[in-house]
C-alpha cells in the first residue's frame, strides 16, 4: 500500500496548484498515515470496528489518486422535494456547486484553498490520510449576526463511473458571532465498494447556533467515516442529529469542544440497521470550561446480522464546574445475531457536576406486544408502532419542525 | 525521628515492620530463582515445570499499557522474590512453636492467631511475606472434609487436586502479572469444599507484606465442589516504605453445580505517604468460573489502600442459570491511583450478573471504574444489571467510568446506569445543623453511599469496613 500511497500522492500533487508550503504539509500528513495505516482494532477507539479489516474484506486494495478535472453532471432527481434549500453538490469527491439563492449573499463568504495546517486537537490516521488526499477544499463564512433563511444541504453523491476508491472531503465553517445556520447533509450513492472518508470543522463563535443533521438512509455498499470537529465559544449552541442506516459501515465521529461558558452541545442519533450494516457513533464532548451542559441520546433498533457500536466519552476538566453532562444509549435487538456494543465513557476531574449516563438493551417488551394485539393490532403492526415510538423519542428531539418533518418523512415514520 | 514516625504511623496504623530474620531468595528473576523457590518449597517436578514453562511465556509476554494509572517502569531484576522468616523454614507443628514476633505483629494487626481467643470461629491462614505461617481451626474443618492449608502445602498432599484445578480460570499464558505470578509464586490458601458440605465458619486469609525491596506473590485457589457453600475474606497490610513494592497475586476460584462461593477482601495495604511516595502496587489477577449449572461466585471488595490498584475480579459464567455478582468501594485519597471494576462473562444460558461500583477520591488522587459486560450469542435469557457512582471530593481528583458493554444475544437484557456527583451542601447542611462536624458529616454521607456494599460484607468485617472508610478519608474535607 505504501508505494501506491507514494505514487498516488505523486500525481495528486501534479494535477494541482499547490504551495511549496502547502505540500510540506501535505507530505507530513501523508508521512503519518503510512507509518500506521488503516486503525485495526488495537487502537482503543477502533475496538469494536477494525476499519482496516473491513476494508480489506469489502474493498481490497484501495488507490488514492481522483481525477478532478473534468466536471460531472448533476443528476437533479437527488435534490430533496418540498423544501426550499441552499445547496453544496459533491460529486465523486469533486465540488460542483456551491448555490446560496436564498440568502444575501453579502453576508457569506466562500473562501477557497485555507491554510491546511490542521488545528484539530484530536488526530488520527483517517484525518492525516483525509488532509494529504484533499485537493481542493472551502471555507464557509456565516458573518455576524446573520442566521441563514433557508437550510444549506449538502450532497454527497457517487456515481457509477468514479475513478478512485477512496474519496476525501473536506468542508470548513465558521459561524461568526450571532450567527445561525442548518445544515444537511445527504447522501447519495451509486458507487460500490469506495471508502468515503468526510471531514468537516465547524467554528463556533458568541452567541452562534449550529444544527446538523447527517442523513445516511440510501442503501449502499460503500465504507464511509466522518468526522466532526465543533469548537464552541460562548453561549453557542450546536445540535448534530446522526440518521446512520444506508451503508455498509460508517462510523460518525463527533468531537465536540465547549471552550465559552454557558455553551451546550446536543447530540442525538438513530440507528435502523439491516442486512448485516455494521454502524458506529463515537462522540467525544470535552467540557473545557464551567457551566456548559451536553446531552446525548442514541437508539439502536437492530435487525439480521447487525451491529452498532456507541462509544460516547463526556470529559470534565477540572475547571469545567457546574457541568450537567447526561449521556443515554438504548438498543433493541431483533435478531439473535444481531450485537450490540457500548462504551458510554466518563472522564471527570472536577467536583462540583452533575453527570450521569446510561445504557440499556434487549429485545422487543412481549408484554408491551401483548397489550397491542389484545388491542386488535396483528403481530407486525403492533412490533412496528413499538419500534416507530422508541424512535420517534430520539426524532422529536430535533428542534426544527420542518426539518423534523423531513426526516420522519425520509424513514417513514408516522405519527 | 522517633516522633516523626508515630506522627506517621498515626495516619496508616499497620504501618510498623517487624524486625525479624528472614531467609531470601537471591535478587532478580531467572531461572535458579525460580527452581530455588521450587526447592525450599519441597515442590514436586510437575509444579517446578510448570512455573518454568509459565517463565518462558513470560520472556515474549509484554507489561499491559492501557491502564489509566501510569506507573515507573519496574527492574524486575531488583526484587526479592522470596523472603521468609527464619523461624518458618521448618513449619511449626502448632501455634506454640511460632516465632513471638510473628504472634505479636499479628496480634498488633489485631488477628489474634490463638484459637481460643477467637470470637467465633474465623480460620485464618497468616501469610508473612512470602509463606503461610500458621493455619487455626485445621481440626474442625478436617473433620467435615474442608481442606484449608498453604497453597504449597497442598501441593504436597493434595496434588491431585491442585493439578486438575490450577491454570484453569487463569491460564499461564494469560497477561504478564498472572504468567510472572504462575512463575514465581510462593505460597497462598488453598481451599476445597467437599460435595454437599457448608462451611460452617468464615474462612480467612492475612496477608502481610514485613520485609523491603520484595514482591509479594501469592495465589490461592478455592474449589466449591457441588453443592457446597463458603465464603472467604481476604486481608492485607504492609508496612510503610519509602519505595514502591510489587504485589502480583493471582485468585482462582471454581464452584462446580450448585456450588456458592463468596469472596470478600478488605485491601489497605501501605498507599504511600501524602505527597505520594511509596506504597504498594497491588496488581491482581482474581477470577471465578461458575464452571457447574446453578452455580454462585460473589466478589466484595473494599479497596482502600495501596499506591496504585490495578485489578477486576471477574466471573466466567459458564454454567446454566448461574448467578455472578460484583460487591465494590473504592476509595482514593492523597495521591493514590485506582484501575478497578470487574468483567462478567455471560457464556450459559440464564445467567445473571450484578455489579455495584461505588468509588470515591479526594486530594490528588484517581479513579477509575471499567468493567465488561460480555453477554455471547449463546446466552440465552441472561441479564446484567450495572450500576455505578462516584463521588468527588475536590477538584484535583479524577473520577472516570469506562465500561465496556457488549450484547450479542437478542433474548438478553443489559441495563447500565453510572452517576457522578458530590456531596451536596444541603446534606452536609443537615447533619451538622444536628450536630455533627463537617468531618463526622462527610463520615456518615460516605458510609451511607457505600451501604448497598458494605451491607455484603460479613459482620466483622463489615464493622471494620466501615471505620476504615472514615479513616481513609480522614483530612479530606474543609
Amino acid at each position: 500500500m505504501e508505494n501506491q500511497l507514494k505514487n498516488d500522492f505523486e500525481k495528486t500533487i501534479k494535477a494541482s496548484d499547490f504551495s511549496k508550503k502547502d505540500i510540506d504539509i501535505k507530505e507530513n500528513y501523508l508521512k503519518k498515515f503510512i507509518k500506521t495505516g488503516f486503525p485495526n482494532r488495537k487502537f482503543e477507539d477502533w475496538k469494536f470496528s477494525d476499519i482496516s479489516q473491513i476494508i480489506k474484506k469489502n474493498i481490497g486494495e484501495l488507490d488514492f489518486y481522483n481525477d478532478y478535472s473534468s466536471p460531472n453532471k448533476i443528476d437533479p432527481s437527488i435534490f430533496v422535494d418540498g423544501l426550499e434549500h441552499n445547496k453544496i453538490i459533491f460529486i465523486n469527491g469533486r465540488i460542483e456547486k456551491i448555490e446560496f439563492n436564498y440568502e444575501d449573499e453579502s453576508r457569506i463568504e466562500i473562501l477557497d484553498q485555507q491554510d491546511l495546517k490542521s488545528n484539530l486537537k484530536y488526530e488520527n490516521p483517517l484525518i492525516s490520510l483525509n488532509n494529504a488526499f484533499t485537493n481542493k477544499y472551502y471555507k464557509i463564512v456565516i458573518k455576524e449576526n446573520y442566521a441563514l433563511k433557508r437550510p444549506l444541504i449538502i450532497y454527497y453523491t457517487t456515481t457509477e463511473n468514479v475513478n478512485c476508491k477512496n474519496i476525501n472531503l473536506k468542508l470548513d465553517f465558521l459561524l461568526e458571532k450571532n450567527s445561525s445556520i442548518k445544515l444537511i447533509d445527504i447522501s447519495n450513492d451509486l458507487s460500490k465498494k469506495n471508502f468515503i472518508n468526510i471531514l468537516n470543522n465547524f467554528e463556533l463563535k458568541k452567541d452562534s447556533i449550529l444544527k446538523n443533521y447527517k442523513i445516511d438512509n440510501k442503501e449502499n455498499d460503500n465504507i464511509k467515516y466522518s468526522f466532526n470537529n465543533i469548537n464552541q465559544d460562548i453561549n453557542s449552541i450546536s445540535e448534530t442529529f446522526v440518521l446512520s442506516s444506508g451503508s455498509n459501515f460508517i462510523k460518525n465521529e463527533i468531537n465536540c469542544n465547549l471552550n465559552g461558558r454557558y455553551s451546550s452541545a446536543f447530540i442525538n442519533g438513530i440507528f435502523s440497521l439491516m442486512d448485516q450494516r455494521h454502524h458506529e457513533i463515537r462522540t467525544s464532548v470535552n467540557h473545557l470550561i464551567d457551566n456548559t451542559k451536553s446531552y446525548q441520546l442514541i437508539k439502536s433498533v437492530l435487525d439480521d446480522n447487525t451491529k452498532s457500536v456507541y462509544q460516547g466519552k463526556i470529559f470534565v476538566n477540572q475547571f469545567a464546574q457546574k457541568t450537567d453532562g447526561y449521556q443515554l444509549s438504548k438498543a433493541i435487538l431483533l435478531s439473535e445475531n444481531s450485537e450490540f456494543n457500548a462504551k458510554p465513557e466518563l472522564e471527570i476531574y472536577a467536583d462540583d457536576v452533575k453527570c450521569s449516563h446510561g445504557s440499556a438493551s434487549g429485545s422487543l417488551n412481549e408484554d408491551s406486544i401483548f397489550y397491542l394485539m389484545s388491542r386488535g393490532l396483528n403481530y407486525k403492526q403492533s412490533k412496528e408502532l413499538l419500534l416507530n415510538g422508541f424512535l420517534l423519542d430520539v426524532i422529536e428531539k430535533i428542534t426544527d419542525s420542518e426539518i423534523k418533518n423531513l426526516i420522519k418523512n425520509l424513514i417513514g415514520i408516522k405519527e | 525521628m522517633r516522633e516523626k514516625e508515630l506522627e506517621k504511623l498515626k495516619n496508616y496504623k499497620y504501618g510498623f515492620s517487624t524486625d525479624i530474620e528472614t531467609i531470601k531468595a537471591p535478587k532478580g528473576l531467572n531461572k535458579e530463582v525460580i527452581k530455588f523457590i521450587s526447592n525450599i518449597k519441597k515442590e514436586p517436578k510437575w509444579m517446578l515445570d510448570w512455573r518454568l514453562k509459565a517463565f518462558e511465556r513470560l520472556k515474549v509476554l509484554k507489561e499491559p499499557n492501557w491502564q489509566k494509572p501510569k506507573y515507573p517502569k519496574i527492574n524486575y531484576q531488583d526484587i526479592y522474590y522470596y523472603s521468609a522468616p527464619k523461624s518458618a523454614s521448618e513449619k511449626p507443628k502448632n501455634l506454640e512453636d511460632l516465632d513471638p514476633k510473628i504472634l505479636e505483629t499479628y496480634n498488633k494487626l489485631g488477628i489474634p492467631l490463638q484459637e481460643q481467643k477467637r470470637l467465633n470461629g474465623i480460620a485464618v491462614d497468616a501469610v508473612f511475606d512470602s509463606v503461610s505461617v500458621a493455619t487455626t481451626f485445621k481440626d474442625k474443618l478436617t473433620e467435615k472434609g474442608i481442606i484449608f492449608c498453604s497453597i504449597s502445602e497442598a501441593i504436597q498432599k493434595h496434588p491431585d487436586l491442585v493439578k486438575k484445578y490450577l491454570g484453569t480460570v487463569i491460564p499461564i499464558s494469560d497477561h504478564f502479572f498472572a504468567t510472572l505470578n504462575s512463575a514465581v509464586f510462593t505460597d497462598g490458601s488453598f481451599v476445597y469444599i467437599p460435595p454437599g458440605i457448608k462451611c460452617p465458619m468464615e474462612l480467612s486469609t492475612y496477608f502481610r507484606i514485613n520485609a523491603s525491596d520484595t514482591g509479594q506473590f501469592e495465589r490461592t485457589l478455592i474449589i466449591a465442589d457441588k453443592g457446597s457453600y463458603v465464603s472467604y475474606l481476604e486481608g492485607c497490610t504492609a508496612p510503610m516504605r519509602d519505595e514502591n513494592q510489587l504485589h502480583a497475586a493471582n485468585v482462582e476460584l471454581v464452584a462446580l453445580d450448585d456450588a456458592e462461593i463468596k469472596y470478600s477482601t478488605v485491601q489497605n495495604w501501605y498507599p504511600g505517604d501524602k505527597d505520594g511516595k511509596g506504597g504498594i502496587y497491588n496488581f491482581v489477577t482474581k477470577r471465578g468460573l461458575c464452571k457447574g449449572n446453578n452455580s454462585k461466585i460473589s466478589w466484595t471488595q473494599v479497596e482502600t489502600g495501596s499506591a496504585i490498584t490495578w485489578k477486576y475480579p471477574s466471573c466466567i459464567l459458564k454454567g446454566d442459570n448461574s448467578v455472578g455478582e460484583f460487591y465494590s468501594i473504592a476509595i482514593t485519597n492523597n495521591h493514590q491511583k485506582a484501575d478497578t471494576g470487574t468483567k462478567m462473562i455471560h457464556l450459559g444460558k440464564n445467567t445473571k450478573s450484578k455489579i455495584i461500583s461505588k468509588g470515591i477520591s479526594a486530594g490528588f488522587s484517581d479513579m477509575t471504574y471499567r468493567g465488561l459486560v460480555d453477554i455471547s450469542s449463546k446466552a440465552l435469557n441472561s441479564n446484567n444489571y450495572t450500576q455505578c457512582d462516584s463521588l468527588l471530593m475536590g477538584n484535583k481528583c479524577g473520577a472516570h467510568t469506562v465500561p465496556y458493554i457488549k450484547n450479542k444475544n437478542s433474548k438478553s437484557s443489559i441495563a447500565h446506569e453510572a452517576t457522578t456527583s458530590k456531596i451536596s451542601e444541603e446534606q452536609l447542611h443537615y447533619c451538622q445543623q444536628r450536630g455533627l462536624n463537617s468531618e463526622e458529616s462527610v463520615g456518615l454521607i460516605v458510609n451511607g453511599f457505600c451501604k448497598e456494599v458494605l451491607q455484603q460484607l460479613p459482620m466483622e468485617f463489615a464493622v471494620e469496613a466501615q471505620k476504615l472508610v472514615g479513616i481513609s478519608l480522614e483530612g479530606s474535607v474543609g
